[in-house]
């Protein structure tokens, strides 16, 4: 195994902890958020695989951009559910 | 149950699939022909130190317009789908103002937030405007470019809405920006076609020395004008989701 390797596999079991949190997570903020982190781990794994251009990305659009549409999104629709219960 | 057992039966078939990709993966010792010839000649023909940038910009400058588009369209789309329902919704609060106007006006006034958060974000908004505009500027001399510094710009603006709760945007100036980009976006890459090879073709313009900013022809136009485009459209997107 190579150095990149080592350094890759447990990053990859960390993501797809991440993944499990956010499908498994019951309290939505914390789901967007985990979510968020399996992108941001995926930016670090494409730093270590030199390809800073797609990290730079992952990092800005899926762990940034994606999170605070979801979390925008998440508070019109509770918003919206408020509204009707009233 | 049975539904639960076909979805796993799916998953593990999808990891049949993909299987193959692993075990039998021999990495590359060489590149191809063309990956070859973009490496030798991103750096010669376009003058452009970041590799990825030529590709992008120039040697597959059709797919970025490509992108562009799709962008657009999504953009359009989700403008579209949130000014109809946003329109409903302020009719909506008209009525519940003439009918009940105390209570409409309290809940219609934005929560105040932190002296600090507020002060903080405007501090620190053209800070981060800047770092998005020296991403795309440099788009061919480090990683990064258009794409990536549009994104920080639009995530500037998302850190100014979500600290001034009440602070609008002007949509006109987002609009024109939007649209100017584009429209030069194209334009460069007919003055392509005119003055050099083909459609998008960057060497129109003097290639200078490698390394400079002002260098690799049009590339880095073509860049700062992705750039403004895809931190309007973000915005826009953000701006429209937020009401």
């Amino acid at each position: 195994m190579s150095s990149v390797e080592i350094f890759i596999i447990p990053i990859g079991l960390f993501m797809i902890a991440g993944a499990i949190i956010a499908i498994y997570q019951k309290n939505l903020v914390a789901a967007i958020v985990s979510s968020g982190v399996v992108s941001l781990v995926a930016s670090v794994i494409y730093i270590v695989l030199a390809a800073p251009d797609v990290a730079m990305t992952e990092a800005a659009i899926g762990s940034a951009l994606t999170t605070v549409v979801f979390l925008y999104a998440l508070s019109r629709i509770r918003r919206q559910g408020g509204s009707e219960n009233d | 149950m049975i539904k639960r057992l076909l979805i796993l039966v799916a998953i593990a078939l999808f990891g049949l699939m993909i299987l193959p990709l692993v075990t039998q993966l021999t990495p590359f010792t060489q590149l191809t022909p063309l990956a070859t010839r973009y490496v030798e000649g991103g750096s010669s023909e376009l003058g452009a130190a970041n590799l990825v940038t030529a590709v992008v910009v120039t040697y597959r400058g059709l797919d970025t317009l490509g992108e562009v588009t799709v962008l657009f369209a999504a953009t359009a789309g989700v403008g579209f789908l949130l000014r109809r329902r946003a329109g409903k919704e302020e009719e909506a609060a008209a009525h519940a103002n003439s009918a009940n106007d105390e209570t409409a006006a309290g809940s219609s006034m934005p929560s105040p937030f932190s002296e600090i958060l507020s002060t903080g974000s405007v501090v620190l908004f053209p800070l981060v405007l800047m770092f998005g505009a020296y991403i795309f500027v440099h788009g061919h001399l480090t990683p990064g470019g258009g794409f990536q510094g549009g994104v920080v710009i639009a995530s500037g603006f998302a850190m100014l809405l979500a600290a001034n709760a009440g602070r609008k945007l002007n949509h006109g100036v987002l609009l024109v920006v939007e649209s100017l980009s584009g429209a030069f976006y194209v334009a460069m890459g007919l003055l392509g076609l005119v003055l050099a090879a083909g459609f998008l073709d960057t060497t129109f313009l003097p290639l200078g020395t490698l390394g400079q900013v002002f260098s690799a022809g049009a590339i880095p136009i073509i860049y700062s004008l992705v750039g403004l485009k895809v931190g309007s459209e973000l915005t826009n997107i953000l701006e429209s989701l937020r009401k």
